[in-house]
C-alpha cells in the first residue's frame, strides 16, 4: 500500500508540471497586466513601461514561466502585485479561514443531508420521504448566490443575528477567546446557507442507496437470524450504503481549502474563493498560478484519498 | 397437531398486490412437516415454492403482500404472529438457508461477526463462548481451518465455502425447521454433491425437520424424503420420494420426469412441456390449473373443482385428469420437441 501511495505522489509531478504550463500561458494571455488597474489619466505611460519592465513582465512567456518554476521549487512563489505580500504568507492566511469555514459548512452538511437521507431511503414513499426530496430539489434549485444574499439580509441586516462582513472583528485581541468566538460567530451564517445549499446530493445519494440495500439478499440473511429491524438497519443497510459518501470523502476533505466564491464573496468573507476571483480580476499573476497549482494538487491528493479511505472502510477494495 | 408433526399448513393464500388487487401465488396450501424429516417442495420457476418458503418464515415485504391461512408450529399461528413475535422465532426456532451465497452475505462484515449475529439475540452465551461456538459451527460445516474464516470476510471465500457459512448461520441456534431455498442451484455440480452430503449430515445430527425447496429433481432423489411438486400455487401431488419417482400420477409430474434429458437414450430431441406457466394475474382461478399445457386431454377428464385425492397410503394427487393422461407423441401426434444442435 505505501509503494502505491509513493508511486501516486510521483505521478503528480508530471501532471501539476502539465498544469503549471497550462495555466501559466493561460494567465499570460489575459488581456492587460498588474499594472493596467493602475493606470489613470495622470500616469506617464513611461512609468508603466518601466514596472513592466522591472517586472519582467516583457520577456517571453517560457522565459517567465523558467523563472517563476525555478524560484517555487525554491519555496518562493512571489509577491502578489496587489497585496505587495509574499504569496505563500498571503494563501496561508487565507487557507486557514477558509479552512474554518469549510469544516463547519461540511459538519453541518452532513449533520443534515445523513439523517434525512437514511429517513427517506428507510420510509420511502412516505409522506416523509416526499418532503425531503421536495426539499433537496427545492435548495438544488435555489442559486447559491440567491440564498446567500436572503439570508443576509434577513438575519444579518434585518435581525442583526449575524454579523454581515469580514471574518472577525478588528476590536478582539488577536489569541483572546473572544477573538476565536467572534471568528466562530463570523462563520455560522455562510456555513449554514452552505450546509443547506449542498445536501441534494448526499441525501438522493443515500436515499437511493438505502432503497437497494433494503431489497439485498444480505438483508434478508440477516432478517432470518431473528434480529430486530433497527439493528438490521444499523448494522447492515446503513454501512453498506455509506460507502458511496465515503467515498467523495477524500474529495471533501482537501476541498476544506478550496472554498466558495459565492459564498466568501456575498458574506466578504477573507478566504480562497474570494482571494482567486479577485487575483484573476487584477491579474495578480503570482497568485493565479499559485491558487491553481494548489488546487490542482488538492485535487489529485483528494482522489488518492478516497481511494485510502475506500480501502479501509470496504475490504473488498486492497489497495495493491 | 400429532406429536410426530413439526409444521402444519392449513389452506395457505399468499398473495401479492398488484394496482391494488392481491393475487394468490401460493394458492391454498396444506403440508404437514414432521419431525427428522426432508420435505422436497419441487415445482418450476413461478409455481410459488419461494413464496411458500417465505411465508412460512415471515420473510414477505408487508406492505405488498396478504398471507392467509394457518401455519401452526409450536401451538402458534406463525401466519398471524407480530414481526417482534415472529423475530424471536426466525433464527432459533425456523431458520432458512438462501439461495445465492455470493449476496446472502454482507460483504462488510467478518464471517464470524455474521454467525455470531444469531447468537447474540437468542442466547445469553458470553462473548468468548459466542467466539467458541462461532468456531465449533464453522467445523461441524466442514471449514477446515476454522480461526482464519471467521476472521475473513465474505469476497475472500470460494461459493461452496460461503455456502457453508449460510449453512453455519442457520443451524447456529440448532433450529428445529430448516428451510432451504434452492440451497444448491448457484453453485457447481461437484460442490452441489458436497452441500448436499452436508445438509443430510446435519439433518441426522440435528433432528431438525428440512423444507427443501428446488426444481432439481436430481436433487430430490438424493435427499428427500417426502416430496410435494407444486403447480400454480397449488400442490398437485405428494408422496414419500420412493412412490414419486417410481409411480408419479399427476401430468404435470410425468411431464417434469419426462423432461430430465436421458444419458442413454437415443433421442436427439428434449422432451419439453407445452405452454408456459399462466401469470400471476392470467392464472384461472377453477378447474384443473394444468388442463391449458395439456390440451390434448379431454375436459371431461378433468374435476370442476380439482381436489386432491389419496390414491394409495400417503400419496396425494390433484384432480382426476391423471386417470386419462398419456403424452401427445404417445399418439404420434404434432411433435413439440426442441430439436437439439447436432
Amino acid at each position: 500500500m505505501w509503494k502505491t501511495i509513493v508511486r501516486r505522489f510521483l505521478i503528480m509531478i508530471p501532471q501539476l508540471f502539465v498544469l503549471s504550463v497550462i495555466i501559466f500561458i493561460l494567465a499570460k494571455f489575459m488581456p492587460g497586466d498588474p499594472f493596467t488597474g493602475l493606470i489613470t489619466p495622470e500616469t506617464d505611460p513611461a512609468r508603466i513601461a518601466e514596472l513592466q519592465e522591472k517586472a519582467g513582465l516583457n520577456d517571453p512567456w517560457h522565459i517567465q514561466y523558467v523563472r517563476w518554476v525555478g524560484n517555487a521549487i525554491q519555496g518562493d512563489l512571489g509577491l502578489s502585485y496587489t497585496y505587495k505580500r509574499d504569496v505563500a504568507a498571503l494563501i496561508g492566511e487565507r487557507a486557514l479561514n477558509t479552512f474554518w469555514l469549510s469544516l463547519l459548512s461540511v459538519i453541518l452538511l452532513y449533520l443534515i443531508a445523513i439523517p434525512l437521507g437514511i429517513l427517506a431511503g428507510r420510509y420511502q414513499n412516505s409522506f416523509l420521504d416526499k418532503s425531503i426530496v421536495f426539499y433537496s430539489f427545492v435548495t438544488y434549485a435555489i442559486p447559491t448566490f440567491v440564498l446567500s444574499l436572503v439570508f443576509l439580509f434577513i438575519f444579518g441586516y434585518q435581525l442583526h443575528w449575524f454579523p454581515t462582513n469580514g471574518s472577525v472583528n478588528i476590536e478582539h485581541e488577536a489569541g483572546s477567546l473572544s477573538y476565536y468566538w467572534d471568528k466562530f460567530y463570523h462563520i455560522i451564517l455562510p456555513s449554514i446557507t452552505y450546509a443547506i445549499l449542498g445536501t441534494t446530493g448526499i441525501i438522493q445519494y443515500l436515499r437511493s442507496e438505502i432503497i437497494d440495500a433494503k431489497s439485498m439478499d444480505f438483508v434478508r440473511t440477516a432478517r432470518s437470524k431473528g434480529i430486530p429491524m433497527r439493528k438490521v438497519y444499523s448494522k447492515h443497510i446503513f454501512r453498506n450504503s455509506l460507502l458511496p459518501i465515503a467515498a467523495f470523502l477524500g474529495f471533501t476533505i482537501t476541498g476544506l481549502l478550496g472554498g466558495s466564491i459565492f459564498i466568501e464573496t456575498i458574506f466578504g468573507y477573507p478566504g480562497m474563493g474570494q482571494l482567486f476571483v479577485s487575483s484573476i480580476s487584477s491579474r495578480d499573476y503570482s497568485v493565479i498560478t499559485a491558487l491553481v497549482m494548489l488546487f490542482g494538487f488538492l485535487a489529485l491528493l483528494g482522489s488518492l484519498l478516497s481511494d485510502i479511505i475506500m480501502s479501509i472502510v470496504d475490504p473488498r477494495i486492497r489497495i495493491e | 397437531m400429532k406429536t410426530d408433526e413439526l409444521l402444519k399448513i392449513n389452506d395457505l393464500h399468499t398473495g401479492f398486490r398488484i394496482k391494488d388487487t392481491f393475487y394468490d401465488a401460493v394458492d391454498g396450501v396444506s403440508l404437514t412437516l414432521r419431525k427428522n424429516e426432508i420435505l422436497a417442495i419441487v415445482g418450476e420457476s413461478g409455481c410459488g415454492k419461494s413464496t411458500l418458503a417465505t411465508s412460512i418464515i415471515g420473510l414477505y415485504d408487508q406492505n405488498k403482500t396478504r398471507v392467509q391461512g394457518e401455519i401452526l408450529f409450536d401451538q402458534k399461528n406463525l401466519a398471524a404472529l407480530s414481526e417482534e413475535e415472529m423475530n424471536g422465532i426466525r433464527g432459533l426456532q425456523i431458520s432458512m438457508i438462501f439461495q445465492d451465497p455470493l449476496s446472502a452475505l454482507n460483504p462488510l462484515m467478518r464471517i464470524g461477526e455474521q454467525i455470531e449475529e444469531g447468537l447474540i439475540y437468542h442466547t445469553d452465551l458470553t462473548s468468548e463462548a459466542r467466539q467458541a461456538r462461532v468456531l465449533e459451527l464453522l467445523k461441524q460445516v466442514g471449514i477446515k481451518n476454522p480461526e482464519r474464516v471467521a476472521r475473513q470476510f465474505p469476497h475472500q471465500l470460494s461459493g461452496g465455502m460461503r455456502q457453508r457459512v449460510i449453512i453455519a448461520i442457520a443451524i447456529s441456534c440448532k433450529p428445529q425447521i430448516i428451510i432451504a431455498d434452492e440451497p444448491t442451484t448457484a453453485l457447481d455440480v461437484t460442490i452441489q454433491a458436497q452441500i448436499l452430503d452436508l445438509l443430510i449430515d446435519l439433518q441426522a445430527e440435528t433432528e431438525a425437520g428440512i423444507i427443501l425447496i428446488t426444481h432439481d429433481l436430481g436433487v430430490v432423489a438424493e435427499v428427500a424424503d417426502r416430496v410435494a411438486v407444486m403447480y400454480a400455487g397449488e400442490i398437485i401431488e405428494e408422496a414419500p420420494v420412493n412412490e414419486l419417482f417410481t409411480n408419479p400420477k399427476h401430468p404435470y409430474t410425468r411431464s417434469l420426469f419426462n423432461s430430465i434429458p436421458q444419458m442413454n437414450s437415443e433421442s436427439e430431441r428434449l422432451n419439453v412441456i407445452e405452454g408456459i406457466v399462466p401469470s400471476l394475474m392470467n392464472l384461472p382461478r377453477s378447474g384443473c390449473r394444468f388442463s391449458q399445457r395439456i390440451p390434448w386431454i379431454p375436459k371431461e377428464a378433468h374435476e370442476e373443482h380439482p381436489a386432491l385425492h389419496e390414491i394409495s397410503p400417503g400419496h396425494f394427487v390433484r384432480c382426476t385428469c391423471w386417470k386419462e393422461f398419456h403424452f401427445k407423441t404417445d399418439k404420434g401426434g404434432g411433435t413439440y420437441e426442441l430439436h437439439a444442435n447436432k
